[in-house]
């Protein structure tokens, strides 16, 4: 079944005809323990350059434990994490951030009392040089940065179409908008993988339509990697290339949406299964 | 304006004139990327004539029909008259219609080119190509998620304007040729009606109709090349053309576009418009949110606000119409001025609007004397898509609630002995597409055309009253005069009703559908700690139901005023569960009400209201945005309303 990992440098090409890279990051034998509590257990998987990668499973699947590893914020006990053909060593989130990789959150964690614009400008920190002195006086070359730091921005609100919001305290936004907002702040990172911690979460059939339709317009428009974790199998199954699904800990399943929707273990973990 | 009318006979021919005489005045200008991008006139014979080329480099004939699918934008406005440049003929679309209303008007023009705005745009137009025969290029603005589409017959707009530039050595005398030929008898633009009844139909105007309707307008009200408007309502609609085409290619002035919809009232208080055109619910829909932020205001800011408001009520109207008034009116008006109204204007975008119209609905009076009273030059005009807009208008110093205004100039009327309004006017249009029946039944051999409106000129002023349609003036069982607009236009004077729809012809009594505005109603719950979950338990809440009655008894009221209408007292009424919508076919696009459709949409209920019930259960069927289908169901309260006795009205008062 795991054809596509074995020949994992040399990329594939989908369904619908797109051209999927080489693997970009790599989980090699991951294990991660708090304490006493397996949360990670021995899971490898890789991400392709270009593809849209999801990782299921039911609530306390470890999940989002997965993709706190993938962002560097925990750091595994086993196992190492290969990124752009280099293992990569224990990191501050910074320092990933500022190796191409942008996260959001399954709880919103933007600046409430800033504007939508003030948002998404905080995720181009990694990419600001001038000093603080000369932003201080806002003066050469720090005004000039500003200017091009906006304009992305402004490229940002445009592509997400949020522009009536644009000078809106994020506080005041509906839920569905403050998530649209988040993903923006990501973007601006230009990213080269980004990772989505449940970018549906608690919203209603529309919003999700519209999420679904930005994720798949940044991973066409901006050839932006993508990790997801997602709970509706439905908006999975249909944006994503490739799916991992994670139970109790463990991988039970990886491949196309087809091959694991025929899985056994995996219908098993969703639908229960009966002990007779 | 000293200019030769000799050679201004087209769309193109005034564009080449602009940017000859103002090549470097502001022509459009578009918010993108949060700022004004701006296009000067020569810019814009630049990029018209880029486009152009690239047209002729596709193969477009002269004669074809190139429809037009998009929000205001610079690229739709340019298209047009780049369209008009290689001798054929622009055809903008309602952009919100679904596929197949859109299937309809493309196969009944047989556009053979498509220029629309974005992915969207292309799906709907992908979905009914099959029915398209002579369907041949789409040419999209927006690239956004269509990298991956098939681009056989599909180009990007900036693609074509390129390969039009690089083949300008080869396809220049072509164009020009092809301008040359244009003349006053030339089609230019061919607009669908929103067809209250039945298909939409195809009005052929000419570039006599939309050239002279411009020039006359423009000196009515004495419109500059410094001007700026904002062009937010739909490209399909003959207001736009005449506004954001005829008349600033006429004058030069500039036509600014909104970022998005949403942007819209941000956009408008940047740019502030100097001449403005909105219809009557745009102004309710503002008011209203005034209103509703001066309930939630401080004690001090309502009392200066109420305070203010008095004064202008009291003088405001005749200090914009120049009418004496005294010292010390004069003295508080401009306090107020300073205080409240600048502000105010302000805020709302309009402190700079000169002229500003509003048109297609009635108008309430209490609504219209409120944004004359702060100084706002707000005025009516009639028109419609067959007259290329302008039928009647208000002079300056001449504007009443009650009257849309004296006839346009070089606009004749006549009214027939059963009411109906006809004129006769150079903007009357050539022809409806491929249709001489309903051109027959329209217009006369002696060029006279009929509005369906019922109306009288006023002997007093000359000025033009309008009842209703002629067609909906009917009869009630006991032979008296039944014109529902007129019930329903009242009813929609409270910010609390949003639309209602008055049943009565040939029926002892009259009876109402009525839709509460979600807003106003929505804040008064609020205030009043009313819980609701949606709009269909508020619309049956008793409180609501209550208002809405005593609303219904003062028009009654009102209405037994009038002698030859007091037959059309609503004496029951129901609110609906359901507001009505364009998607489910119960409005036009351009929101106005299908009288008819609703009728029998909801018969079981109008059953209900003759029948005597005290309440009904009812089960709809809705269509969402997306196309689908759901039902909702709820069980309708129906209310008697107390009229006033028609014989002994004086009496009963």
């Amino acid at each position: 079944m795991n054809t596509m990992t074995e020949n994992s440098t040399v990329g594939y090409v989908t369904d619908d005809g797109r051209q999927i890279g080489g693997t970009i990051m790599e989980m090699k034998n991951i294990t991660l323990r708090f304490g006493g509590v397996v949360a990670i257990e021995n899971i490898s998987f890789d991400i392709h350059e270009g593809e849209i990668r999801a990782i299921i499973g039911p609530n306390g699947a470890g999940k989002s434990s997965m993709l706190n590893v993938i962002s560097g914020f925990y750091h595994p006990q086993e196992g190492e994490v290969w990124f752009n053909g280099q293992k990569r060593p224990s990191m501050k989130p910074f320092e990933v951030a500022a190796l191409g990789i942008a996260r959001t959150f399954q709880n919103i964690a933007l600046f409430k009392g800033m504007s939508t614009l003030d948002n998404i400008m905080t995720g181009r920190l990694t990419k600001m040089k001038a000093g603080m002195l000369s932003q201080a006086i806002w003066w050469g070359k720090a005004a000039r940065e500003e200017e091009e730091h906006r304009q992305k921005v402004e490229e940002i609100i445009d592509f997400l179409e949020i522009q009536a919001i644009r000078k809106t305290p994020v506080g005041r936004l509906p839920y569905g908008l403050q998530k649209r907002v988040e993903l923006g702040r990501a973007l601006a990172a230009e990213p080269k993988l980004l990772l989505l911690d449940e970018p549906m979460a608690g919203m209603n059939v529309e919003e999700k339509e519209d999420m679904s339709r930005f994720i798949l317009d940044v991973n066409d428009e901006f050839g932006t990697t993508i990790a997801l974790i997602e709970h509706d199998m439905g908006v999975v199954m249909d944006i994503s290339d490739r799916v991992v699904v994670m139970d109790y800990g463990k991988k039970i399943g990886d491949g196309t949406p087809a091959e694991v929707l025929a899985n056994k273990e995996v219908i098993d973990a969703y639908l229960g299964v009966s002990h007779d | 304006m000293a200019q030769s009318d000799a050679v201004l006979d087209s769309i193109p021919a005034l564009l080449a004139r602009n940017a000859a005489t103002f090549g470097d005045k502001a022509a459009y200008r578009e918010k993108e990327y949060g700022i004004w991008q701006r296009w000067n006139w020569s810019d814009v014979a630049g990029e018209v004539e880029a486009l152009a080329l690239g047209l002729l480099n596709l193969g477009i004939h002269e004669g074809d029909f190139v429809a037009i699918i998009g929000r205001n934008r610079p690229y739709f406005y340019w298209t047009m008259v780049a369209v008009q440049s290689v001798g054929a003929i622009p055809v903008p679309l309602y952009q919100d219609a679904n596929a197949e209303e859109m299937a309809y008007v493309l196969g009944h023009c047989g556009a053979r080119f498509i220029v629309v705005e974005d992915q969207e745009q292309v799906d709907k137009v992908i979905e009914v190509q099959d029915q398209l025969h002579q369907f041949e290029h789409m040419i999209y603005v927006d690239p956004r998620g269509l990298r991956k589409y098939d681009h056989r017959r599909l180009h990007q707009f900036s693609h074509i304007q390129e390969q039009g530039r690089a083949a300008r050595e080869e396809f220049l005398p072509e164009l020009q040729a092809r301008t040359e030929r244009l003349n006053m008898d030339s089609t230019c633009v061919m607009l669908y009606t929103s067809g209250t009844t039945g298909k939409p139909k195809g009005v052929v105007l000419s570039n006599r109709n939309v050239i002279v309707t411009s020039k006359n307008s423009c000196e009515f009200d004495h419109l500059q090349p410094g001007e700026e408007v904002l062009a937010y309502l739909p490209m399909a609609w003959v207001g736009d053309f005449i506004f954001s085409i005829g008349q600033a290619y006429w004058t030069g002035f500039c036509v600014n576009c909104p970022e998005s919809a949403d942007t819209m009232m941000t956009d408008l208080r940047e740019i502030g418009p100097t001449y403005y055109f909105a219809p009557p619910r745009f102004f309710e829909g503002q008011l209203t949110s005034v209103m509703i932020r001066m309930e939630d205001a401080g004690r001090f800011k309502k009392w200066l606000f109420r305070k203010y408001m008095d004064v202008a009520r009291k003088v405001g109207p005749a200090i914009l119409d120049g009418k004496e008034v005294s010292f010390g009116d004069r003295l508080s008006y401009m306090l107020g001025n300073l205080f409240v109204y600048g502000p105010l204007k302000n805020t709302l975008g309009l402190s700079r609007v000169r002229v500003g119209y509003t048109a297609g609905e009635a108008i309430g009076p209490e609504l219209f004397e409120f944004y004359r009273s702060i100084g706002i030059n707000l005025k009516q005009l009639y028109g419609q898509t067959e007259a290329t807009v302008f039928i009647t208008q208000q002079p300056d110093g001449e504007v009443r609630a009650d009257t849309v205004g004296v006839p346009s100039p070089d606009v004749e009327i006549k009214i027939e002995d059963n009411g109906e309004i006809y004129y006769r006017s150079p903007g009357v249009f050539e022809e409806y597409y491929q249709n001489p029946e309903s051109t027959a039944d329209t217009k006369d051999a002696e060029g006279w055309v009929a509005t369906g409106d019922a109306g009288f000129i006023e002997k007093s002023s000359g000025h033009l009253r309008i009842i209703d349609r002629a067609k909906d003036v009917g009869k009630m069982a006991d032979g008296s005069m039944f014109a529902p607009k007129f019930v329903e236009n009242k009813l929609k004077f409270y910010p609390d009703i949003l639309e209602s729809v008055v049943f009565g012809a040939d029926r002892e009594y009259c009876v109402a559908f009525i839709n509460i505005d979600l807003t106003a109603v929505g804040n008064w719950a609020e205030r009043n700690n009313v819980a609701y979950a949606s709009y269909q338990e508020l619309a049956g809440h008793p409180e609501v139901y209550n208002t809405i009655q005593a609303h219904i008894e003062e028009v009654n009221k009102s209405v037994a005023q009038d002698e030859m209408l007091s037959g059309c007292q609503v004496h029951r009424f129901l609110i609906l569960h359901k507001e009505l919508d364009a998607d489910d076919g119960e409005m036009t696009r351009t929101r106005k009400v299908r009288r008819k459709i609703v009728g029998e949409k909801f018969n079981d209920l109008l059953d209900a209201l003759y029948g005597g019930k005290s309440e009904i259960y009812t089960e709809t069927e809705v269509t969402y945005e997306d196309g689908r289908k759901g039902s909702i169901s709820a069980t309708l309260e129906i209310r008697d309303v107390s009229v006033v006795p028609v014989n002994t009205k004086v009496a009963a008062e």
